[in-house]
């Protein structure tokens, strides 16, 4: 069997310009920030990304690197309206796929069952069937004859994921109260990259936690990144919850400055960055 | 005799009638989960539940199903809640940027959805929601930027659209709209917007200087019901002790 450990540049070197990624997590809710800085360092754009929007969201729309967005929100959850998405999306910055909370999810399932589409009742009715021409519905085959929309599958290149433990094999573990989304995430991509708290002996994985933790199946996962504090400034309960004080600052700093003062340098200087201006606080 | 008296309670506060609007929503629903968003329909539906409607479930607004003191008794991930509500054991109580008089709601963008003055949340589930489940609106100020004659971008389905989608829209129901003015329902011939109660101290025509469509007004409207002393004491004590509901609905602020 073999390891999967990698590094988070490791993870976007096997990415490129013009890829779908989908992103999991749910708002500011364990959100894989680390690999998405990598990301921004890596200077890879074009990209259409498949996302329950949070700061993820903003900071790659921010830093010019979406050329699609597939969402139903982007929030920062305590914060309601993330102010760089929104910016962009007021410059009209990249094209939109506006769909709903539950075609999403099983935009999620059809593509992790390999299917073209999934019948949803939802969409019909609003305004998401205006703003996405190339939906399509269809008709129940039975004699109830209801009329769906058909959710076409949420395809992606890759996944980029952050949860509690993982092993060197890509076994995944969420220890909060929410798995969100992100073992769907991993089956509807053709790679999966799993960033985690902190990588354990398989072992370990079920000493202090429930079988049913193990979110991630070892083969949907492609790398395995050890990031402590990965999902920062996102919550990664119960490891930590949201760093509220940072990310009012993350809305409040227009883009080019806070860019300027915390993703100039790697994973370590945004940590030394965060950490320094955290005892600048009174 | 007892000569102790308890000296009367303030009356009742906009912010009081509201919380009270808001959980007569949920009255009757049974045994189903009550989604309130924003404080005062989170008051109203703990208040029910610990009331009228003691089957209501109730989250903790993450992943956990709780009692009204906080205590788990279920588990409710975003994957089981996106699928509950395409069961329709659910009654949400959304907010609203924009609804109009059919209760088409929108709290994606303002303006042209292709380039929006004002980007907003995103559809959400509001598109899921008002096909599934018992859909109502909460709007903390009542004004005719919410109440237009036209949503920018559709979210929620309104009952003019809900009609021309036959059996598709067989669960589509818009109980009630709660403002910080009045209570609001569907309950005419051609299901557009009704005033359907006043909070005290504000008149029709304000409700209808505040709309920005021609609004159904019977020729009586009730008042909001009062409180009852138990259900102002558990907002006051129990629900809201540091009377954060002021800060949504303000008092005074509006007649």
């Amino acid at each position: 069997m073999s390891d999967k450990t990698m590094t988070a540049d490791e993870v976007v070197s096997r990415l490129s310009s013009g890829m779908t990624l989908g992103i999991g997590g749910w708002g500011s809710r364990r959100k894989p920030m680390a690999l998405v800085r990598a990301l921004l360092r890596a200077g890879i754009g074009d990209l259409t990304v498949i996302s329950y929007g949070g700061p993820d969201i903003g900071v790659l729309a921010a830093a010019g690197r979406i050329r699609r967005l597939v969402t139903a929100f982007v929030t920062l959850d305590s914060i309601p309206l993330e102010p760089h998405y929104r910016a962009a999306r007021e410059r009209g910055d990249f094209e939109l796929t506006e769909v709903d909370e539950g075609m999403f999810m099983w935009g999620l399932h059809a593509a992790a069952h390999r299917l073209p589409f999934l019948p949803v009742r939802a969409g019909l009715g609003s305004d998401v069937m205006r703003v996405n021409p190339g939906l399509r519905t269809v008709t129940s085959p039975y004699e109830d004859g209801e009329t769906f929309v058909a959710m076409p599958a949420l395809r992606m290149d890759a996944a980029l994921v952050h949860v509690n433990r993982a092993d060197r094999l890509g076994n995944g573990q969420y220890l909060g109260p929410d798995p969100y989304f992100d073992d769907l995430f991993c089956e509807a991509a053709d790679a999966a990259y799993v960033s985690c708290e902190r990588i354990v002996d398989t072992a370990e994985l079920t000493k202090e936690a429930a079988p049913q933790s193990l979110l991630l199946k070892r083969l949907a996962v492609t790398g395995v990144v050890e990031a402590p504090n990965g999902a920062h400034f996102t919550s990664c309960a119960p490891d930590y919850g949201r760093d509220e004080e940072f990310q009012r600052e993350y809305a409040a700093t227009p883009w080019p400055e806070f860019a300027a003062r915390f993703l100039d340098g790697d994973e370590q200087a945004y940590r030394s960055a965060v950490q320094a201006w955290h005892q600048e606080r009174p | 005799m007892n000569t102790v008296s308890r000296a009367p309670s303030p009356p009742p506060t906009r912010a009081e009638y509201c919380v009270i609007a808001c959980a007569e929503a949920w009255r009757g629903g049974g045994e189903i989960l009550a989604s309130p968003m924003g404080l005062i329909p989170s008051l109203g539906a703990r208040l029910a539940r610990l009331t009228f409607a003691p089957d209501l479930l109730l989250t903790d607004g993450e992943a956990l199903l709780v009692r009204p003191d906080g205590t788990p008794e279920g588990w409710l991930p975003y994957r089981q809640h996106l699928a509950l509500v395409a069961g329709g054991s659910r009654h949400v109580m959304m907010g609203a940027s924009q609804i109009d008089r059919y209760g088409n709601q929108n709290i994606s963008c303002i303006g042209d959805w292709t380039r929006p003055r004002r980007q907003l949340l995103g559809v959400r589930g509001a598109p899921l929601n008002t096909l599934n489940n018992p859909t109502s609106y909460w709007i903390p100020r009542h004004s005719r930027r919410v109440f237009v004659e036209k949503a920018d971008m559709v979210c929620g389905v309104g009952y003019d659209r809900a009609a021309e989608l036959g059996n598709t829209a067989r669960f589509h129901r818009i109980p009630r709209v709660v403002s910080d003015l009045g209570v609001f329902d569907f309950a005419t011939p051609d299901h557009s917007m009704r005033l359907a109660s006043l909070h005290p101290g504000v008149s029709v025509e304000q409700v209808r200087e505040a709309t920005g469509f021609a609004l159904a007004v019977p020729d009586e409207v009730p008042y909001t019901r009062d409180p009852g002393e138990e259900e102002l004491r558990l907002i006051r004590e129990v629900l809201d002790p540091a009377g954060a509901r002021a800060r949504e609905v303000p008092e005074g602020a509006r007649g």
